[in-house]
Parts: structure tokens; sequence; C-alpha cells
């Protein structure tokens, strides 16, 4: 892929990521954070790749296996602890 | 439309549904729904990365049932109160997985040769070694720094500032170690050498990222959390540009500027820049002992404070990282209840900082069942602190001292804080007479409407609580 594609798609995404939030409750601040923290997960798929193309030789396929498998508690646990915590953020009727 | 459109098409989707999905996080209606959005993104990547030719699944299986199992399991059995902990742990692993992916990367490059990898992927080798470093670089000193501001968050090492002589000189050599180990590693063409440079390199990230997190104090940790936060999305950016895929770069980099912002945001909670949070080592030198004023602090019974609470017709309590510590949260939600059916209105007033992370006083009061729109941010409750009754502060110290907004000598001068000396009775719940975690003097306890009540915050609310139901 071009590279200078790449460094067009990186720097549109920073700006964009930094006009998506302005002015954040604090009581979202963790949900906030543990929630994108699953986001940054997405390194899963490069996990995927290296684990299951067979050109990696068998070094690169436990360490693609170990990354696959922190990665996937990074997302699977991400977003059902912020699931668990937004949960509680409930208005309560009174 | 060829398949590999499809599968980049699908990629443009789930990059889509996270910026959805940050952007919802952003606002409490549609915060839950933004989480299930933002899954629904990662579970549509995985799915057609899975699609790709020529995988082999059998250890994929194995790998996602292990790490699914792993993270399933702690996120639904770990206590409310050890949230915070958990998700620095998460992050770290996220960082982790971002050093393995370039570490494979670096594998697969000695196993077909630079020749054939450059002509693949259409880069220079120059730029694949230096992508692969930074997605190391970042990730390992996300990795160890998760880990050890886990350890400092759930107690298993010493929350404070760990300062040692010559310890930025330390750094500093560190830091220039790894910059030339880096571009020998971008530069060299041999494969062999290569390899020993970037062992090398993951070493030397892996103790610098406990080097960095060591002199940061735990008042400070709701910065660097986000900061670290803000990091294992750039590691994963960074690994997107190892293995040219644009979902990696485009959601690790909307991770990374978001997690900037609030990085940001917590600095300007307590009026410091990033570089002072990171290397001044704050909290753990001695302090001064203020302007020599030697009023002691007034004490008072539960009793005493019962009587006022009970006449009080408004009742703002501040929470602080003590509140976490003793594990109060649940009866001082019985006790806000009670007075509230004893006539009085009841708030919490959150300072952003208070706690160890960003919004902890907010999870804990949500876990206690405390009504979110009972929780006051600190910008709209102080204007109405001179009209509050009782002000009790739990655990709480230095976001509550009036010398930040008095004392210009103060270490602490100009930090937003929550007014309370304002409110015409101040309770200070505090274990003992010892200092905040700045180590400073706080002018709130000696001032005239002041008053402490020393013990365990738990037990002292218990007390009132018991005196309440009479």
């Amino acid at each position: 892929m071009d590279l200078v594609l790449l460094f067009f798609i990186f720097v549109l995404a920073a700006f964009l990521g930094l006009e998506l939030i302005s002015k954040v409750p604090s009581q979202l601040h963790t949900p906030l954070m543990s929630g994108s923290n699953a986001i940054s997960g997405i390194t899963i798929v490069g996990a995927l790749v290296a684990t299951g193309s067979n050109e990696t030789g068998s070094v690169g396929m436990v360490l693609g296996f170990l990354a696959l498998v922190f990665a996937t508690i990074n997302v699977v646990g991400g977003y059902l602890v912020t699931d668990r915590m937004l949960q509680m953020f409930k208005k309560k009727d009174k | 439309m060829n398949f590999e459109s499809i599968i980049n098409l699908a990629y443009v989707i789930a990059a889509t549904l996270f910026v959805f999905g940050i952007k919802m996080l952003g606002s409490a209606e549609t915060a839950r729904r933004g989480n299930l959005i933002s899954g629904l993104g990662m579970l549509i990547a995985v799915v057609v990365t899975l699609l790709n030719k020529g995988m082999s699944y059998q250890w994929i299986v194995a790998g996602l049932i292990l790490g699914a199992l792993i993270g399933g399991l702690s996120a639904r059995l770990v206590k409310m109160t050890s949230m915070p902990e958990l998700v620095a742990l998460f992050n770290g692993f996220g960082g982790l997985a971002s050093l393995l992916v370039a570490w494979a990367e670096l594998e697969k490059i000695r196993s077909v040769g630079w020749q054939s990898y450059s002509m693949e992927m259409g880069t220079p080798s120059y730029f694949s070694s230096f992508v692969i470093y930074l997605a190391m670089l970042i990730g390992g000193i996300t990795f160890t720094g998760s880990l050890y501001a886990y350890g400092k968050l759930s107690g298993k090492v010493s929350g404070q500032a760990q300062v040692f002589s010559g310890q930025k000189a330390v750094n500093a050599l560190m830091l220039i170690a790894i910059l030339a180990v880096g571009v020998v590693f971008t530069w060299s063409g041999d494969l062999d050498i290569a390899n020993k440079l970037f062992i090398t390199g993951v070493v030397l990230a892996l103790v610098f990222g406990i080097m960095g997190v060591m002199p940061i104090g735990g008042g400070d940790m709701p910065v660097v959390i986000s900061l670290l936060n803000s990091c294992s999305g750039l590691a994963a950016s960074a690994a997107g540009f190892v293995i040219a895929n644009n979902v990696l770069i485009v959601a690790g980099c909307l991770v990374g500027a978001s997690g900037l912002i609030l990085t940001a945001i917590m600095c300007k909670a307590m009026n410091r820049t990033l570089g002072n949070v990171l290397f001044s080592g704050f909290g753990a030198a001695s302090q001064s002992e203020g302007d020599g004023d030697d009023r002691e602090p007034k004490a008072v019974s539960v009793q005493d404070a019962y009587y006022v609470l009970e006449a009080a017709g408004s009742v703002v309590f501040i929470p602080g990282y003590g509140m976490a510590v003793a594990q109060a949260q649940h009866v001082v939600k019985e006790l806000a209840e009670l007075l509230e059916d004893n006539g009085a209105e009841v708030n919490f007033a959150i300072h952003p900082v208070a706690g160890r992370m960003p919004g902890h006083m907010n999870v804990l009061l949500a876990e206690a069942d405390v009504s979110y729109d009972q929780l006051v941010e600190m910008d709209n409750i102080n204007p109405v602190m001179p009209t509050v009754d009782v002000a009790v502060v739990i655990g709480a110290n230095d976001v509550v001292n009036p010398a930040a907004a008095q004392d210009e000598s103060s270490p602490i001068y100009g930090m937003p804080i929550i007014e309370a000396h304002n409110a015409k009775t101040v309770f200070i719940l505090k274990r003992g007479q010892g200092k905040g975690f700045s180590g400073l003097v706080n002018k709130l306890f000696v001032m005239d409407n002041a008053r402490m009540i020393y013990g365990d915050a738990k037990a002292t609310i218990s007390a009132l609580v018991n005196e309440l139901k009479g």
C-alpha cells in the first residue's frame, strides 16, 4: 500500500480523534477510558494475521499466538468491563 | 469487486463504527449503546480478517477461546472497586500484543528475507524496520508502565513516588540508548544483527516503562493512566503501519488522540503540565510546613456531628481516595438516604482527579447505587457552596485545600478545588493527622468552621447511620 496514503489516513484520524471528544462529564471518564482501551485491542487483527499466516515461521507463530491471547483478553475484557460499568450509571427512579 | 476490496470495505465500516462508538461514549445517555457499537465494529474487523485467504485456523481458535475466557471471566468476576487496576492491566495487555505483533513481523522478515518481503509490502526496508521498532517501543513501555500502575493501584507496590538520586540521568541515558539502538536497527540491513538489536530494544523498552512510572505519585495516577491509555492506542496504530493495515492505523490513532484529550483534562484539573506530572517526582520531596499557622485542627465526636447533620437542610459529600480505601461507598449511600428522608438536600461533589483514576469516585458511587444526577461536578457545586449547611469530606485532602486558591507559595497553587471551606460547617473524615498525597498542610483543617472526625471513614459513617436510625 502507498506509504503516503497511510500517513494521510493517520493524520486525519488523529484530528478526528482530537475533535471527537471535547467535553466529557467526569462520570464518564472511566468508561471512556476503558471503552477506548478496548478499541486499542484492534491490534488483534495484526495478531490474527501473524498467527494464521504460514509465512512467519515457528517462532513468529508462537509470538503471534501470544499476541492473539493478550489482544483477545484486552478486547473481550475491555468491552465487558465497560458495559458492566455503564450498566451501573443509570438514573434511579425515586 | 475482488475479495481484497470487500475486506477493506468491511474495515472502513469497522472504523466508522469506532468513531461513532467513541463519540457516543462521551455522553451519558448514549454511552452504553456507543460501547456496543464499537464492539460491533471490533467483531466485524475480526471476522473479515478471518476470511483472509491462506489462514490456518487451529491456533487462532485456541488463542481466541483462551483470551476470551480469561478476559471474560476477569471482567465478570472482578469487584467493582478493583476496576481501576483491571483497566490498567487490560491496557498493558493491549500494549504487549502490539509489541508481539511487531516481533512476529520481524520473524516473518527473517524467514522470507528482505527482498521478497519488501516486494510484497511495497515499502522500503528501512521504513518497515522503523515502524517495527516503534510499535515494539510504544507497546513495551505501555505494557510495563501499565503493569507498574496496576501494582500501584492494587497496593501491591508502594503508591508513593519512588525517587532516587541520578534518576533523571539514568532515564535520559536509557532514552538515548533506546534511540541509538533504534537508529542502528533501522539502518542495518543484516537480519541477524537486527534480531539482536531488536531484543536489546525490547529489554530497554520494558525497563523504561517501569522507570517512567516510578517517580509518579499516587495522586497523579489519573494522568498517567490516561496517558498510558493513549499510548496503547498509538502502539496499535504503529502496529498498523507494520502490517500496512488501515483499520489498525485509524482505530489506534483515534484512541491515541482521545486518550490525549483525557490526559489534558486531567492535567488541567490539577493545573499542572504533563511534563511536570511526569518528571517532577511530586509528593516525594519533603514540603515546607506552610506559613507557620499553628492553629490546631479541632476534633468533634460522632455524636456532636450527628446533631449538626440532623439539623442540616443541605449536605454535600466530597469523596476522595480515602473513601475508596475504606470501601465506605455503601454506608455513605445509606447515610445520604437517611439524610434525605430527614428532609435534607444531599449531593456529591466530585473533583475530576479525586481518586486514582479518571472518574474513580463516580464508579464507586455508581456501584453503591447513587443516582448519577446527585453527582455534581466541581464547577457546578462551588457557586452554591456558601448556601450548603454541611460539607462532609470523606478521605479527600488536596482537592479541598484552600491553599490552592489563596496561597501563592503553595506547590498546588492554581489547582482548581472544591471550595468546601465556604460551607457553613465542614466535617473532615480522616484516618489520622497525616498529610495528603502532596505532603502539604491543609489549611481547611484549622479553619473555624471545620471539624475533624478521626477514625476509619467506614466506621465513622456507620456510627452516624446508627445515630440517625436512632
